[in-house]
């Protein structure tokens, strides 16, 4: 009753991206405009775990992957063409901590990356990996893509069009 | 009708390939490692057979451009430092191709192991042929060996510790504790865990 009543606030308060039912981040970095927060996994779980009809896309990255980098623009492209159709892009940055400022914010700001981008910063990953997906090996780039106890994951790359018709299995 | 099975086959493996790598096959806990021969650093073969009085081995998948491994540098010339003389030696693999990550080619392979003063072999899965047995996804990816009288016994699999970005922050060290196991003939404690790493490039 209540989180319906927080889901009912969230979507009234529109398209604010960060709202108060947010975990408190571990940190927030902040540099030329661009704000970054970071959790550990359970902090995370929140962005794993919503149930509305928004159909999310969380896709576990990092800047110095080149493959991953690689498909962000397929990324992208879908967080705009969908953003009426209750489609939402979560970029998972897998940085390492010490990079942050140097490496991600400067990144974020160069590729002009539109869709939200959080920092997971926990590096015991045996003991998060399975609870994102038990199937999951640890590479990356890996993507989940759900829409309340519907869900799917992905420990793959993504062309533009492969992801618009997965997505489009959601919706 | 022969030819009906094998473009059975063909469909099968295509469509399996088709979908996202979920169970990568190749070595389980308990499995027999087969051997190999793969190109050292210093452009000579080397095969676990070489090595006639070890106990067994660490045998490590890692590369030059993963961060994750890179971070894992230092940590990888102390496994071999203390346990190579103890009888279970690293030996690093890189399984990448250079065609696709140019940063991973034998040459620089080769620059780096010198840079770094690798005390152990860093071989060159030329080919891509050995990873995909051992079922190695990413780097670094840890298969400690045991070496019985039959056989090369898959005794753990998986990451180093549980730190990769903090060495004085970890608490598990899962391959040393490992190692320390086997040497004192008792049970694996931990014998799977997972890390982050750098999606293998075939």
């Amino acid at each position: 009753m209540f989180s319906g009543l927080l889901i009912g606030f969230i979507l009234i308060s529109g398209a604010s991206v960060f709202n108060e039912n947010e975990p408190k981040p571990l940190k927030v970095y902040q540099k030329d405009g661009v704000v970054v927060n970071s959790y550990d996994y359970n902090r995370l779980e929140y962005f794993l775990k919503k149930d509305n009809d928004t159909t999310y896309v969380i896709n576990f990255w990092a800047t110095w992957c080149v493959p991953c980098v690689e498909e962000l623009p397929s990324f992208e492209k879908l967080n705009a063409e969908y953003k009426d159709k209750k489609v939402k892009v979560i970029l998972v940055s897998l940085d390492m901590s010490k990079q942050i400022e140097s490496r991600l914010l400067p990144f974020i700001q160069k590729k002009k990356l539109q869709s939200r981008v959080v920092l997971l910063n926990d590096p015991d990953a045996n003991a998060w990996i399975e609870k994102v997906d038990k199937s999951w090996s640890g590479a990356i780039p890996a993507t989940i893509i759900y829409k309340k106890q519907n869900r799917k994951f992905y420990e793959k790359n993504f062309t533009y069009e492969e992801l618009e018709k997965e997505v489009n299995q959601f919706n | 009708m022969k030819s009906i099975k094998v473009l059975g086959i063909v469909l099968l493996v295509g469509v399996m390939s088709a979908f996202t790598v979920k169970d990568s096959g190749g070595y389980k806990l308990g499995d027999s490692a087969e051997d190999f021969s793969l190109k050292n650093v210093n452009g000579k073969m080397v095969s676990m057979k070489d090595y006639k009085n070890a106990k067994g081995f660490i045998v490590i998948f890692t590369c030059n451009h993963c961060p994750y491994a890179v971070a894992y540098e230092d940590r990888i010339i102390a496994l071999d430092k203390k346990y190579s003389k103890l009888g279970y030696p690293v030996i690093a693999i890189n399984p990448n191709n250079p065609e696709k990550q140019k940063e991973d080619s034998y040459d620089l392979m080769k620059a780096r192991a010198k840079e770094k003063g690798f005390t152990f072999p860093y071989l060159f899965d030329e080919g891509q042929k050995i990873y995909p047995k051992f079922g190695a996804t990413k780097t670094p990816h840890v298969y400690v060996i045991q070496k019985t009288a039959k056989s090369n016994v898959i005794q753990y699999i998986g990451a180093i510790d549980d730190n990769y970005e903090d060495e004085k922050a970890v608490k598990q060290t899962y391959v040393q504790d490992a190692v320390d196991a086997l040497l004192k003939g008792n049970d694996v404690p931990v014998r799977q865990t997972k890390a982050i790493g750098c999606s293998i490039k075939a």
